[in-house]
């Protein structure tokens, strides 16, 4: 199970790349594996406005489908289209390629209440 | 033996050019269709539709009728589904043709002996459930909740209760719940089951307040449990000022019993295709009645069938708190001709005998797997039962999917499976009333001799089913790359 | 005890089995207090033999009538081997198909469904079945408004009134604002159309096709309007005329939905019915209820099964794109067994055989004197009149005095068509029938 040590996390197994005042976010490689193989992914629209918490999209297998929550608050400024027609990318690459949306933070500070990679790890082992 | 042909191709793959199933009588009034239409009207193509015979068409589908499991071939113990015998008569008068070919906009005259049944099977359906007063509008089970959810909002409205739009839903409950909650415009409130599994009682407490428009709760519960604490429940939901709201999805549980109107609840909904015995038909058509207490019958949808003092039987549109339509015309009336029927061939004690075996079924099946499956609620139940594999089983990598394919090798049609989502792994089991003794040993002993298997020879059930016309599908394929039309087959 | 086998003996053993006394053992957890404790006050049980009886003598209760009332739900000829095959209990009796292996029967009769549909209409995705028409109808609505992200609807005022009904209750809930848009000589008033979508904030643009009045719409105008102003353009169509008329996908329609009852389903005083729902293939993750897809299996078979179910309440709960769970399967079986009977050139015959027949009636209606059509437009197989002297009620009850199902009264729906009374005729009527309702119709009239 891979958690790169320079992103942050969150409970519910999203993941943020902060740079600047952008974040990218995905959803972490313990999250892809529980759900399986991902046939679909639904984004948000660029220029979406979102809170965080809120709902940014969704990813699904064949049985099951997941909301993706953003980690932190602001403007949708890019969505990874890539994944609408190989939602795969998220499998085989859920740091890289699997990411699904950039955001520009309204209110950075939220970066701080996120979980960093070894408390991220300390969650994964207690849900274990 | 005699293989049955177990690939049928499709229609458009069996169509000949020049065919015909079907020949009208010739017109009999003269001119040219197409004279009378403007031409921008029309349709460039024949519509591209298959050509057969009427022997390829009645062989297609008695072929393809071939390939299906149904009630009358065994047990169909899915859980919540409530998959009784569908009992024959009921078919015959639902197709005596001053019923099957009435039209819904005759005048009521013309219509007297449909209403009569209509307005009796609301009277029965008050009797049965404890309420004031029944619509059969809607066509299906979620179809009344929605219904039902649609009165208890219009019922807040009407008080000036604005903020009332929150629904409380047990993490037990059937998905349409939180779906018809949404569909309504009412905001879905998950709250907790306690290790009875029943309602926890301090979430409950905990959730409850002046946002509160109703909960939703299903009794016996999917767990197959009677909410025991459900007076104490009403009592808080109303003190809230909240209303509750009875899914009937389980009333072969409780039926001649005790009556949801009795228990406290507001509204409830049945399903006329699960506890009235009318057929699944594959996925529909249902049948999803609504039935409320005084307090909320101004509010039913139009038309509701009524009697006038002349004896007349009537449809009374002049209802002005009525949330509207929910469909076209009554509801499915053909299914509620079916209902009627078995109601009327059972009377009150045969109803609650139904409601007695059911739950003796169910309970049997607990008894004789409790050794060889785990319970997480390992008590007396109602009319299902949820059974887990063991330890050992998912040790040998054997989950409850492949459990229920291997009984299709024995000839069994699999449980309700992987839920209540509260119970990992879950298979979910209603016998229900009409099985025999033979048929319920006869399903224990497969699933006791597949346990078997998973410990001492894991692969075959892994594999299965080994004998069914397909096997396991490849439904990632089906979900990445949706093929939903003959069209787009490709070399499939 | 009817359709209860366990006998007293084997109740014996199996409550042994289960450790308890008597069967109302097993109902020691349910409160005193709520408890039932008489008998339902129900009649008394009757023998098969009676229920059959009683069930006739209530059947005898409804008069049958030469129906010539259309108005959403139409008498048709419906091929003898429809109902038989139906009757099949293979087919009517299985559950909805969570088990695949065991249920490629109606699995592969769905996505024929599915296939029949998108032929049909020029559509490219399908889905399994809805309620009827009008849910339908609604459950378009409410698509157009999550793809587009706005919250109003305009539905035409000919639109079937019921259709308008259920569309206003469904949007009632999720706060979209439904607007009517005018009518002109039984039409949709396109110039009134285009100024309600002036705004720019409407999500879709509803239309019926014939129309509830029976005119012939100018679909392909309407779906560009809507087009233009970012709205979907939605049909209501009748299965039936696409015999002929032009379908939903040759005039662009984004989404196209449609009663099926006139595919092979009795008229069963209002139900069960078909709905039909069809859109482009961009739409199809918002599409409600069932979709069947095909796949291979292990050994590379072809086979069916339930696919994109992440869409629906089992999955996704309160984020489902609809609550529908049970649909209208069965109905949708019928509808596929009716057009692979009748085929291509069956459907194009009934359709126009529905033209002939209602222009014959209306020739002959109108050349009673003192009868006068209500609408000068092209129509598929229904028509509105109305006459100097009768008021429809008296033309309603007079007819159906003389055995004779016509001249529904519109002014409920239309009061600004009073006095006008809707004709449906359909293939199911022969020159006889229609020569003897215009006698009748002139009798009331002398």
């Amino acid at each position: 199970m891979k958690v790169p040590a320079d992103l942050y996390y969150t409970k519910t197994h999203e993941w943020a790349k902060v740079e600047g005042n952008k974040a990218r976010i995905g959803i972490t490689d313990h999250a892809q594996e529980a759900l399986g193989e991902i046939v679909f992914v639904e984004l948000p629209q660029v220029g979406d406005e979102l809170s965080a918490g809120d709902s940014l999209g969704a990813v699904e297998s064949v049985k099951a489908a997941s909301d993706v929550y953003t980690p932190v608050s602001g403007k949708v400024v890019a969505v990874n289209e890539a994944l609408l027609s190989s939602p795969g990318d998220i499998n085989a690459d859920p740091y890289g390629k699997g990411w699904m949306v950039e955001i520009e933070m309204s209110n950075p500070s939220e970066v701080e209440k996120l979980l960093d990679a070894k408390a991220y790890e300390e969650l994964l082992k207690e849900e274990a | 033996m005699i293989r049955l042909r177990d690939y049928e191709p499709l229609l458009n793959e069996l169509s000949v050019p020049g065919r015909r199933g079907y020949y009208l009588p010739e017109c009999d009034v003269p001119g040219k269709a197409e004279d009378y239409l403007p031409s921008e009207a029309l349709r460039k193509e024949d519509a591209p539709l298959p050509e057969l015979s009427e022997v390829d068409v009645v062989r297609h589908f008695s072929r393809l009728s071939d390939l299906n499991y149904c009630i009358e071939t065994g047990i169909y113990p899915l859980g919540s589904c409530t998959m009784k015998y569908n009992p024959k008569i009921n078919e015959y008068a639902a197709s005596l043709p001053e019923f099957a070919n009435l039209h819904p906009m005759v005048p009521v005259s013309a219509a007297q002996g449909a209403l009569e049944l209509m307005y009796k099977l609301q009277k029965y359906l008050a009797e049965i459930t404890g309420m004031d007063a029944v619509t059969l509008q809607p066509a299906a089970g979620a179809h009344g909740e929605y219904t039902g959810l649609a009165i208890i909002a219009a019922y807040h409205r009407s008080r000036g209760d604005h903020d009332r739009v929150e629904v409380l839903v047990p993490d037990s409950a059937h998905g349409t719940n939180p779906a018809s909650a949404a569909v309504a415009g009412l905001k879905v409130i998950e709250i907790p089951s306690d290790s009875r599994g029943l309602v926890d009682l301090e979430g409950l407490k905990a959730a409850l307040g002046p946002r509160t428009a109703a909960l939703m709760l299903t009794n016996p519960n999917t767990l197959g449990l009677f909410e025991s604490d459900i007076v104490e429940i009403a009592r808080l939901v109303h003190e809230a000022g909240g209303l509750l709201y009875y899914d009937g999805a389980n009333l072969n549980g409780t039926m001649g019993v005790c009556r949801p109107g009795d228990m406290g609840f507001d509204v409830v909904h049945l399903n006329l295709h699960k506890t009235f015995s009318t057929p699944h038909g594959g996925g529909g058509p249902g049948s999803g009645p609504v039935g409320v207490k005084k307090h909320l019958e101004p509010f039913l949808p139009v038309p509701v069938v009524a009697l006038s003092e002349s004896g007349e039987y009537y449809l009374d549109y002049d209802r002005p708190q009525s949330i509207g339509r929910v469909r076209t015309f009554y509801g499915n009336f053909g299914v509620c001709v079916k209902a009627y029927a078995y109601i009327r061939r059972l009377g009150p004690e045969g109803l609650k005998r139904v409601c007695e075996y059911a739950v003796l079924h169910a309970n049997y099946i607990w008894a004789r797997l409790r050794e060889h499956y785990r319970f997480r609620y390992d008590r007396i139940c109602k009319h299902e039962c949820v059974a887990m594999p063991t330890k050992e089983m998912m040790d040998n990598d054997v989950h409850t999917k492949d459990i229920a394919k291997r009984l299709m090798d024995y000839g069994y049609h699999a449980p309700t499976i992987y839920f209540p989502l509260i119970v990992p792994e879950a298979l979910m089991i209603e016998p229900t009333e009409t099985e025999t003794l033979q048929e319920l040993d006869g399903f224990c002993d497969a699933l006791i001799a597949i346990k078997k298997e998973a410990l001492e020879n894991p692969q075959v059930v892994k594999d299965a089913p080994h004998n069914t016309p397909v096997r396991r599908l490849d439904d990632v394929a089906a979900a990445k790359n949706p093929i939903l039309n003959w069209r787009k087959l490709g070399n499939l | 005890m009817p359709y209860i086998p366990t006998t007293p003996e084997e109740t014996r053993r199996m409550l042994s089995v289960i450790g308890v006394e008597k069967i109302e053992d097993l109902f020691a957890d349910i409160p005193e207090e709520i408890r039932l404790k008489r008998p339902m006050d129900l009649p008394k049980p009757m023998s098969e033999a009676e229920v059959k009886r009683h069930m006739e003598e209530l059947a005898n209760k409804n008069k049958v009538l030469i129906n010539f009332i259309g108005a959403g739900a139409y008498e048709r000829l419906i091929p003898t081997i429809v109902p038989y095959i139906l009757s099949r209990w293979e087919i009517y009796s299985a559950y909805t198909p969570y088990q695949p292996e065991v249920s490629q029967g109606t699995l592969q009769m769905i996505f024929e469904f599915q296939s029949l549909m998108c032929e049909l209409t020029g559509m490219e995705v399908a889905t399994a079945s809805h309620y009827d028409g009008a849910t339908a109808a609604a459950e378009a609505a409410l698509m157009s408004c999550a793809d587009t992200r706005k919250h109003k609807v305009l539905v035409s005022r000919a639109v079937h009134p019921q259709y308008r009904d259920v569309i206003r209750t469904y949007a009632t809930g999720q706060r979209i604002e439904i607007v009517e848009i005018p009518i002109k000589d039984g039409r949709t008033d396109l110039a009134e159309l285009e100024k309600l979508l002036a705004a720019k904030d409407v999500a879709g643009v509803i239309l019926q096709n014939p129309n509830f009045l029976g005119q012939i719409e100018s679909m392909a105008e309407a779906v560009q309007l809507a087009h233009k102003a970012g709205a979907l353009g939605i049909a209501v169509f009748d299965p039936i005329s696409l015999g002929v008329l032009a379908p939903p996908g040759e005039y662009d329609a984004d989404i196209a939905v449609g009663e099926g009852q006139s595919l092979g389903l009795p008229l069963s005083y209002g139900g069960p019915y078909l709905g039909i729902v069809t859109s482009k293939e961009r739409l199809v993750r918002r599409l409600p209820g069932r979709l069947i897809g095909a796949t291979r299996d292990v050994d590379g078979k072809r086979g069916f099964v339930m696919t994109l179910a992440t869409r629906e309440q089992h999955i996704r709960r309160e984020k489902a794109t609809s609550n529908i769970c049970t649909n209208e399967a069965l109905c949708a079986t019928a509808a596929t067994i009716y057009l692979a009977a009748l085929g291509k050139e069956g459907l194009k015959e009934v359709a126009r055989q529905c033209v002939l027949k209602s222009h014959y009636a209306y020739e002959k209606l109108t050349s009673i004197p003192g009868v006068t059509p209500v609408f000068t437009g092209p129509f598929f197989c229904e028509f509105a009149l109305k006459t100097d002297k009768l008021t429809p009620k008296e033309g309603y009850k007079g007819l159906a005095d003389k055995g004779f199902a016509a001249a529904l009264d519109l002014t409920p729906y239309y009061p600004e068509y009073e006095g006008a009374m809707l004709f449906a005729v359909t293939e199911a009527r022969t020159k006889a029938e229609i020569d003897a309702l215009a006698a009748a119709m002139g009798g009331l009239l002398a």
